[in-house]
């Protein structure tokens, strides 16, 4: 190690590690990667939403030769996608079940593209229907509840000054990173698999290999490659592309590439689960919170995925950042014959905060308060208990990041064209940087740190780099506990052969997680360098602090090691002719304990802002007959430059002893605040309220003209 | 057939059926990788590469139209050398590039603009960029990274 000490690295905006590659056109996407003599794969899906597969026939005039087909029948391991619950196939079976449209039956690969397409026009596959579910009120399949009591919530309210209700309804949203699924898996010698994928999750793709293929820990090799997007869309869904692309390479006896163009990606794959959620909320006149009660309806879609622990996320987040004595949180997710819902950036909580925030704003209407003041008066400060029972004792940002950007907003000018109206509308969030409850320590997520004869370091994890900066920012946080330069550190490929198994890349973990277990590997590193010679090697599991209670079974603890603040203030246009709504402004303070890269930061902030004003706007799925009508990009938009507003990011830091030289997570929280203050925002600018999202120009006219009868708006 | 034409500023010839879309015969033909495919639809602009100056959609294009015209790629930005362009450095510094999928296009599309422009306003980097969908960054950075190219 150098005597002198390097300038230190976290906290500064070093260039991102992969940054050079990225622009320069070099790095390699799982379907840049030329693999010699690899064939084609494909999915054959269900057209039908529920019922059976009858038979399957292949047209014994087409020419099979040179195409290889797998069936369930195919599948040396048990058929099912290693997850939460047992429940879904890799292939639907012969008489087996179809619970949506888009149920993989059967898989093909061939040498070419053309001969593949062909060869799937020349399958039959024979179904008996059944009647299927579409709505949440017709669901009888239930995947999980959960009831979050706190004090007593009072069903005769003849004591409380006022009590306002009011139900919320938010719409599917797709993740749609700009790269889609793929996988490419190569046989390899003893009977092993690689799989080289666009992955947030090593190890969930290897567990569930391990599953269906039959394979050992050492047969199942997963390698994630550069990975163009994630936001959730590629911690489950991975899994399944994974194992049909292992399932077609094993078959034919040579790799397979299975990379999915963008139809099948918005047909098939994970979305944010769409629900309805209602308050009931009792009040003082002058403001004081009585009572919450709250009722969270999710649609899960076909299978359970990953839906009781985002729904779980939504349910703890459901009363908003805000102190209530009483509080009731019911919530349940429903099986429907959609195509499965799933991980999706802020997992639950947007949808939850979405209904909690526009609560502030209807109460604050009802008491004729200012809704700002109302925020005050309620929001969680340090002493407080959220509706868990939690106490918190720590970097609680709720006012420091209302103050922050209240002071930042700039005045709001009228519009100088007619027929548009401008309006403003805030929002204040909370979101729990890592995983719920026992989550992390049943996980016991693991690092590696070595110190290599060539005076370098190596940092071995499976969190992963999707854009937010893992790879840049590990290096940091190793670079300065150790005391070396940023350039001596390095980062081991995210190859489950090669690194230990930390956690998935998920629930705003990465940096604040497993970051503090590379900085604690560092530091006990650095120790040992003083009497011992390289190689070294130190690994890290992460320990849960005693100081943390959680109990699963009544939702009373310690939810979250520590939440992370935001308070986000749009401006919008409202054109009263066309309906549209463009944001135009949106000025975000957000408590991330500590900055540890603040343009990575920012970037963060700003693209999760920029996804929540599409969810809340423009970004909408339509159901038909159990599949998705905007299943292409010419239909289902996202907000592009033009589209976007003006970003303004406020960093607040307000640091948590236990995160990283300060830091919390903050991947997710940027999805919570921008949806309810658009809605706010709407109404400041026209004077009625919506109550669901997104809000299309056929909602927002329908408001405008009065014609859409919600049923709400009538208050006791 | 047999199709020519000017890529990176180096002549190619290449035998493939004239109906090949240029992103595929760029990516598995010629190696240029840093062309992407996002949605094939002419939707997202992964895939943007210049023709004669142009940025067009390469799933859109046909390779037999590219016959004689210059094809300008990510790969083609920095100098022979190696060397990043000023533009390209600037995204690394802005944090421009997070996942990196829709940066290739993205430069492409703002390389043309800053040829045009020398001083193009914020509205005009944001119109420029409208045909490339990024979902990491909420577009901040890069138009940022855009506008400090300008001279
Ligand atoms: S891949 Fe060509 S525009 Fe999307
Ligand atoms: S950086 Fe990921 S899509 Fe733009």
């Amino acid at each position: 190690m150098s005597s002198t000490t390097p300038q230190p690295a976290v906290g500064r905006s070093v260039p991102r590690r992969e940054g050079a590659d990225k622009v320069a056109g070099r790095t390699r996407y799982t379907d840049d990667i030329a693999v010699q003599g690899a064939w084609y794969g494909k999915t054959v899906r269900s057209t039908l939403p529920k019922g059976r597969v009858r038979s399957i026939a292949l047209d014994p005039a087409f020419d099979w030769g040179r195409v290889v087909v797998v069936t369930a029948d195919d599948i040396p391991g048990e058929n099912v996608v290693h997850l939460i619950r047992d429940d879904q196939p890799v292939l639907a079976p012969n008489e087996g079940e179809i619970r949506h449209r888009e149920e993989p039956i059967l898989l093909l690969a061939a040498p070419d593209r053309a001969l593949l397409d062909d060869a799937a026009h020349h399958i039959r596959i024979e179904y008996e229907t059944a009647e299927p579910v579409y709505t949440l009120d017709q669901a009888t399949e239930v995947f999980s509840t959960i009831e979050i009591r706190k004090g007593e919530v009072p069903e005769d309210v003849e004591d409380v000054e006022a009590v306002v209700e009011r139900t919320f309804q938010v719409g599917l949203q797709e993740q749609l990173y700009i790269e889609p699924q793929g996988a490419i898996a190569i046989p390899e010698p003893d009977g092993a698999i690689k799989v080289i994928g666009s992955l947030q999750c090593p190890y969930y793709v290897h567990r569930a290999l391990k599953r269906a293929l039959n394979l050992t820990d050492e047969q199942a090799i997963v390698v994630q490659a550069e990975t163009g997007g994630g936001f959730g869309g590629k911690e489950e869904y991975p899994s399944i592309v994974a194992i049909h692309a292992a399932l077609l390479a094993r078959k034919a006896g040579r790799p397979v590439r299975l990379i999915y163009d963008r139809h099948e990606d918005l047909a098939a794959t994970t979305k944010r689960h769409p629900g309805v959620i209602r308050h009931r909320t009792g009040v003082k006149k002058d403001g004081t919170l009585l009572f919450q009660d709250i009722e969270i309806v999710l649609d899960g879609g076909a299978y359970c995925t990953l839906t009781p622990v985002v729904f779980s996320r939504a349910a703890i987040h459901a009363a908003g950042a805000y102190s209530c004595p009483n509080v009731r949180i019911q919530a349940r997710a429903a099986a429907t014959n959609t195509p499965p819902n799933g991980a999706f950036r802020g997992f639950g909580a947007p949808q939850s905060l979405f209904a909690a925030e526009l609560m502030v704003e209807h109460v604050a209407e009802r008491l004729g308060m200012s809704s700002v003041d109302l925020r005050r008066k309620w929001m969680l400060r340090v002493g407080d208990t959220t509706a868990t029972g939690q106490k918190l004792t720590e970097s609680v940002g709720s006012e420091l990041v209302l103050d922050a950007a209240l002071k930042a907003a700039s005045t709001v000018q009228p519009s100088n064209r007619p027929t548009v109206r401008r309006g403003r509308g805030l929002s204040l969030v909370f979101h729990g940087s890592g995983f719920t409850g026992s989550g992390e320590k049943k996980l016991q997520g693991t690092i590696a740190l070595e110190a290599l004869p060539d005076g370098t370091f190596r940092i071995l994890t499976a969190s992963t780099e999707i854009g937010q900066g893992t790879k840049t920012i590990f290096c940091q946080l190793a670079a300065d506990a150790l005391g070396v330069g940023l350039d001596q550190v390095v980062l081991a490929p995210q190859d489950t052969s090669l690194v230990p198994d930390s956690g998935p890349t998920v629930a705003s973990r990465t940096a604040m997680i497993v970051g503090r277990l590379v900085q604690d590997a560092a530091t006990a590193l650095k120790q040992r360098l003083k009497r011992e010679a390289p190689p070294l090697r130190v690994e890290k599991a992460y320990i849960q602090p005693d100081s943390v209670h959680w109990d699963e079974t009544t939702y009373r603890g310690d939810a979250y090691p520590v939440y992370a603040w935001a308070c986000t203030i749009v401006d919008v246009d409202v054109d009263t002719t066309t309906g549209e709504v463009h944001v135009t402004d949106l000025v975000t303070a957000v408590d991330c304990g500590k900055a540890l890269h603040p343009v990575m930061a920012e970037g963060q902030i700003e693209g999760g802002s920029l996804q929540a004003v599409g969810w809340a706007t423009i970004e909408e799925i339509k159901v038909k007959d159990g599949g998705y009508q905007n299943d292409r990009l010419a239909t289902y938009l996202i907000p592009t430059a033009l589209d976007a507003p003006r970003i303004r990011t406020i960093l607040v830091e307000n640091p948590y002893s236990r995160g990283p030289f300060g830091a919390k997570g903050i991947g997710e929280l940027p999805m919570d605040g921008p949806a309810p203050a658009i809605i706010a925002a709407i109404h400041d600018a026209t004077g009625v309220w919506l109550d669901e999202i997104p809000a299309t120009p056929e909602k927002v006219l329908a408001a405008l003209n009065g014609t859409r009868e919600t049923g709400n708006g009538k208050q006791s | 057939m047999t199709v020519r034409f000017t890529l990176n500023g180096v002549p190619v010839s290449i035998e493939s059926s004239g109906s090949r879309r240029l992103l595929d015969v760029l990516r598995e033909d010629l190696g240029k990788t840093g062309t992407k495919e996002g949605c094939g639809e002419g939707e997202c602009g992964a895939c943007s590469v210049l023709i004669d100056g142009e940025v067009v959609d390469s799933c859109l294009v046909a390779v037999g139209q590219v016959e004689g015209r210059n094809v300008l790629t990510v790969e083609g930005l920095a100098a022979p050398n190696g060397e990043l362009s000023r533009l390209q450095q600037a995204f690394i510094e802005h944090g421009a590039a997070q996942c990196g999928i829709c940066t290739p296009g993205m430069l492409l599309a703002a390389h043309v603009l800053l040829q045009r422009a020398t001083q193009p306003t914020g509205d005009q980097v944001r119109e420029a960029l409208a045909g490339n969908l990024c979902r990491c960054t909420g577009y901040t950075k890069i138009i940022e990274a855009v506008l400090s190219c300008t001279t």
